[in-house]
């Protein structure tokens, strides 16, 4: 790995992104509109602060998925991946500069969407907000490593987009929103268990609540393993050589 | 003056799934020269030049490239090659893209406008990729691999769907780049293009029927020009595998 290299990359991949203002607006905006748009519908009710942080992290993992999984997909099909493979290009800098192109672009939607529910729609947290951001962009490099993972077994757009209700949805269904995690059957608690989503929705329902840092930290880092473990897996799929 | 091969393989045998692509394949690439590798589609050309980049594993057979082994890590900065499918980043401009390869290989910045100019593409250097046409993405491509001082081209079908006189442009340009010393292998479709290399290799069905000098190919079957050459030489190659399997 070359941090100039890396760097290089990133910087790419940043510029593509500012030259496509709807994907611009699919990342900083639209997340802000359905948090206020859940405000508002369940106005006068408990429900807003009951689900309210939980959307917070999911927000960055099933936007960044998406716009990883379809750019890491053109690369691959278009041979600027193999062209890139060929040059002094390590496969820790092609990752690593997609991990802080859409680290970068995950933070700015985490406060877009952090201040936006917290000022704007009065989202009540007890905790640091800060945490609530950090959550958010962890979720977001989970979501950039399995984009990009997952970009491997498809080969058109329409197959990456079919992942989505496959790794997204249980998580979703089993993270603990809709029912708290201990309510439910016992195999579900425990295939929730092996869930990366658990751990964030738990983290940010922590950090309302205020409850301990420490604790918060500590799904955080079970969150960030995955991710790292999404992020191997993907480097073992970037191949030099074709068979 | 180096005369030593660019390009040394024998024996290459390259299987993709279950079938055999290439069947043992030779190929001496001479240093300083411009090689044309021709011959019809789904022969092989695009495999053997993969293989070459160190982008396509080999079953066996050995593959030396400026006298290193395929695919060794020293080679990433000496090699330049363009793909047959136009890889470029439709999102960029065709100055981004060209940056952005640049400083993968550790380029001088002035390589962009050299390059641009190079190619041809000083009209539309700020446009999206995506908002050229398709010969001006192509060159944009072809651009991409002359960044840096590559020591080996290899580049794949680079004229097609080019007018005659950028083709005419293009080949100039590759024999200024021989001169000076690079070594160029490239496929082409257009047999036209062939008398312009110093040498011919010929490929049908995963074997290398002929390796000879444009006018010794011509010698040799006896043809007019390359187009009849290539098609005696095609079609007697064919008869001889009839005649194996009868
Ligand atoms: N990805 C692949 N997997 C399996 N077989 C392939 C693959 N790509 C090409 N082939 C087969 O390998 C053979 C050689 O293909 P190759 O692309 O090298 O031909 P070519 O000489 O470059 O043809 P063209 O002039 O049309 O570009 C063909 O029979 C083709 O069907
Ligand atoms: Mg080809």
């Amino acid at each position: 790995m070359n941090p100039r290299l890396t760097l290089a990359t990133a910087a790419r991949v940043l510029t593509q992104v500012r030259h496509d203002p709807r994907t611009v607006g699919l990342l900083l905006v639209v997340p802000a509109l359905l948090i206020g748009l859940l405000a508002w519908i369940f106005d006068d009710t408990p429900v807003f602060g009951q689900v309210g942080p939980a959307m917070l992290g999911m927000f960055p993992f099933i936007v960044m998925f998406l716009v990883t999984s379809i750019t890491t997909l053109r690369e691959r099909r278009s041979g600027t991946l193999e062209r890139l493979l060929v040059l002094p290009l390590g496969k820790g800098d092609f990752i690593g500069g997609y991990a802080i192109a859409f680290g970068l672009l995950a933070t700015l939607q985490a406060l877009v969407a952090v201040a936006w529910a917290v000022w704007g729609c009065g989202l009540d947290i007890e905790g640091s907000v800060w945490l609530l951001v950090l959550v958010a962009v962890v979720n977001g490099l989970l979501g950039t490593m399995l984009g990009l993972l997952a970009s491997a077994f498809a080969t058109t757009e329409f197959q990456v987009v079919q992942f989505m209700p496959v790794i997204v949805a249980p998580q979703i269904l089993l993270g603990g929103i809709f029912l708290p995690r201990e309510r439910m059957p016992e195999v579900l608690q425990t295939i929730s268990d092996w869930l990366p989503l658990s751990y964030s929705i738990d983290a940010l329902n922590l950090v309302q609540s205020g409850g301990d840092a420490g604790e918060v930290l500590g799904d955080v880092l079970v969150v960030a393993a995955f991710a790292l473990g999404a992020l191997v897996l993907a480097a073992l799929t970037l191949r030099r050589r074709t068979r | 003056m180096n005369y030593s091969p660019a390009v040394a393989a024998t024996g290459v045998v390259v299987r993709r799934g279950r079938t055999e692509i290439l069947h043992g394949v030779d190929v001496h690439v001479p240093a300083g020269q411009v090689v044309g590798l021709l011959g019809p589609s789904g022969a092989g050309k695009t495999t053997l030049m993969r293989a070459i980049i160190g982008a396509q594993r080999t079953t066996s057979g050995t593959i030396e490239v400026l006298g290193r082994p395929a695919g060794h890590r020293t080679l990433r900065r000496e090699l330049g090659y363009m793909a047959q499918s136009v890889a470029v980043y439709d999102d960029l401009t065709v100055e981004q893209n060209l940056a952005y390869f640049g400083r993968v290989l550790g380029a001088p910045k002035t390589d962009v406008d050299r390059v641009v100019g190079e190619v041809g593409l000083g009209s539309v250097r700020r446009n999206l990729a995506s908002r050229i046409s398709g010969g001006q993405r192509s060159r944009v491509s072809l651009g991409i691999a002359l960044l840096g001082t590559p020591r080996l081209l290899v580049l794949d079908e680079p004229t097609v769907g080019l007018d005659p006189a950028l083709r005419q442009e293009l080949w100039e340009l590759f024999a200024r780049l021989a001169e000076a010393g690079t070594t160029l292998l490239v496929s082409s479709h257009v047999m036209d293009e062939a008398r312009r290399c110093d040498r011919l290799l010929l490929v049908r069905e995963g074997r290398i029927i002929a390796d000879d000098t444009p006018d010794g190919l011509l010698a040799a079957t006896g043809a007019s020009d390359h187009d009849e050459a290539f098609l005696r030489l095609v079609e007697r190659d064919a008869r001889a595998a009839d005649q194996d399997a009868a």
